[in-house]
């Protein structure tokens, strides 16, 4: 599979990360590189076989529903670049 | 159980200057559950805490958390399920749904795209006695529920709350099966009916526990119908999503706006361009939310954090055995066992306290007369004091006292009301209240006897006119009822007058 120079610039949008326009080729050009390395992975058939998520048989983990966190707000603002009155600040978003 | 068969409503039908339009309705409901700590942290999720409060590292998505799932939540999806006679998965699946917003900390949703927990299911939607929607669920999946932006406490910036941030939500996928704003609304009220008897959302639409995306496109009569036959959507328009509407009320006034927008477009020879739209309630109106427009591709992939949610069958069975009675199986009881009409079997199990009120003081009653007192006298005088049935001053014991006096005679309908008030607001035994009021019904005909001779000696003339116009020996009953002070039977009374005035 091939990134063409649009594709390259619209996965750094969809990203959030900043690319030159001068940088994209050059990009591009990795990107189709990894994904056509990747590639080779089809030639190997796995019709009917079930994707593995585990390499060994695990059970989701999971937790009582009981409070065991939180009121830590200092804590979860401390790398905020603005934090105000206990909320993030963050540049206005409006619909 | 029930098996009563409904005639399918009418669909909505808008004149339009090209001819009629009808409207195709799917909706996406999120479901709050009703959970103590968030799907994926120990977090709480109560409300009107201080802000970034009930918020763990998880839910503020610091590098190396990691989520675990709350087994009380999978449980209330499966719950659901089962109240909406789905199909349970018991393997299903997580999901990334990626896009940049401020209140999305981690910057994807854990959501259930590919495999959702809960598959096919139903809804009866009943629009009258005997008219019903079927309206099919395609799926329910679990995931996280979003922070909350205020953009009125400054100028230039927005203020983020992550204390809602991974609180699990259920979302409720319908069948483009609602064909108008009223059945839409009737469907929001029916499955928060549901989620409400099985405990598993409290159905708060006003704090924004339960919210709906609406799914609106208009077609020619005919279109749903080769739609229905084959299941193929291009029969139908282009639809446009409403996104999250909290009223009753704004999803019918979204609606109506939003198919008169979209005939309005294809009348003038337009295209409707699909498209994501917020409902403005002070306007009137929807209108595009472009912003989102670049967020449509959320490449979404499997969560790599979590495994496969593998639950077992005897596991779903035990969740089946402890299912409460749901609305459509209480209301066909309650008509069958105590003679109910449908619309008082409606406002009866609207609410499980209703319910349980209404069969305290029915066991071992006349259902009717009790449904009557219920939801005339009580509910009446509970909604003048804006009181819930749980802050009723009046017990089920008590109403039910009442009714037997009523019952065996001893006092009238018109007592027992004064009863009722005085029980409201002193509290006290019927059977001893009344007691000490003297509120006993007069049996003893001869004293109803002698009051009407008495009258009837000192009225000639309007003996005379009761005899020409049967209608004002009413005049008497009301002379007798007024001498005994209230306490005779008037249906006793009437009869003695027509007996005496031989009418």
């Amino acid at each position: 599979m091939s990134i063409d120079i649009d594709t390259a610039r619209r996965v750094a949008k969809l990203a959030r990360i900043r690319v030159e326009e001068a940088d994209l080729p050059a990009l591009a050009g990795e990107l189709s590189g990894i994904l056509t390395f990747m590639e080779q992975l089809n030639e190997v058939d796995v019709t009917g076989v079930e994707p593995m998520t585990s390499v060994t048989p695990m059970r989701l983990k999971r937790r009582k529903d009981e409070v065991t966190d939180g009121n830590i707000q200092s804590q979860i603002l401390k790398n905020a670049p603005d934090a105000r009155e206990g909320f993030f600040a963050v540049p206005k978003v409006v619909e | 159980m029930l098996d009563i068969s409904y005639e399918a409503p009418r669909p909505k039908i808008i004149a339009g200057a090209t001819g009629d339009w009808e409207l195709v309705i799917g909706m996406e409901i999120h479901a709050q559950v009703a959970s103590n700590a968030k799907l994926f942290s120990g977090a709480s999720t109560q409300v009107g805490a201080e802000p970034n409060s009930n918020v763990a590292f998880v839910d503020a998505a610091m590098p190396g958390m990691l989520p675990v799932i709350n087994e009380f939540c999978v449980e209330q999806a499966v719950r659901s399920g089962l109240g909406l006679k789905a199909q349970i998965n018991l393997r299903s699946a997580f999901d990334r749904k990626n896009y940049f917003y401020p209140d999305l900390p981690q910057g994807y949703q854990i959501s259930q795209l590919y495999h959702p927990i809960v598959g096919e299911g139903e809804v009866l939607v009943e629009m009258g006695p005997g008219v019903a929607r079927h309206v099919r669920i395609e799926r329910i999946h679990l995931e996280q529920d979003a922070g909350k932006s205020i953009h009125d406490m400054d100028p230039n910036m927005s203020f983020v709350d992550f204390n809602r941030t991974g609180v699990a939500l259920m979302e409720i996928v319908s069948r483009p099966d609602i064909r108008g704003p009223e059945e839409a609304a009737a469907y929001v009220a029916k499955l928060r009916q549901i989620l409400r008897y099985l405990g598993t959302c409290d159905g708060n639409m006003q704090n924004g526990n339960l919210r709906a995306d609406v799914n609106v496109s208009v077609c020619r009569p005919g279109d749903y119908e080769r739609y229905q036959a084959t299941q193929d959507f291009s029969h139908l328009g282009t639809r446009c999503e409403i996104k999250n509407m909290n009223s009753l009320r704004f999803i019918q006034a979204a609606i109506e706006y939003e198919a008169r927008r979209q005939i309005a477009i294809l009348e003038d020879g337009g295209k409707v361009d699909q498209e994501t739209r917020l409902y403005d309630p002070d306007k009137g109106e929807t209108r595009s939310m472009r912003s989102k427009e670049e967020a449509h591709d959320y490449r979404y992939f499997p969560c790599p954090d979590l495994l496969p949610l593998e639950i077992e069958q005897a596991w779903v069975d035990e969740i089946a055995a402890s299912m409460p009675e749901l609305p459509d199986a209480k209301k066909a009881r309650f008509m069958a066992d105590f003679g109910l009409t449908d619309y008082d079997a409606n406002v009866l199990t609207a609410e499980l306290d209703n319910a349980a009120f209404f069969e305290a003081v029915a066991q071992g009653r006349d259902g009717k007369q009790a449904a009557n007192w219920i939801i005339n006298e009580l509910f009446g005088r509970l909604n003048k004091e804006g009181k819930s049935v749980t802050e009723s001053p009046l017990s089920p014991a008590q109403i039910g006292g009442v009714l037997d006096l009523i019952a065996s005679g001893e006092i009238t309908t018109k007592m027992a009301k004064d009863l009722f008030e005085i029980l409201w607001t002193e509290g006290g035994n019927p059977a001893e209240v009344a007691a000490a009021r003297g509120m006993k019904q007069v049996t003893d005909t001869g004293a109803i006897e002698r009051a009407l001779d008495e009258l009837i000696a000192a009225n000639p003339d309007q003996v005379e006119k009761a005899k020409v116009n049967a209608k004002l020996a009413g005049w008497f009953t009301g002379q007798v009822l007024k001498a005994t002070g209230g306490k005779a039977n008037p249906a006793v009374v009437n009869q003695m007058v027509a007996q005496k005035l031989g009418l």
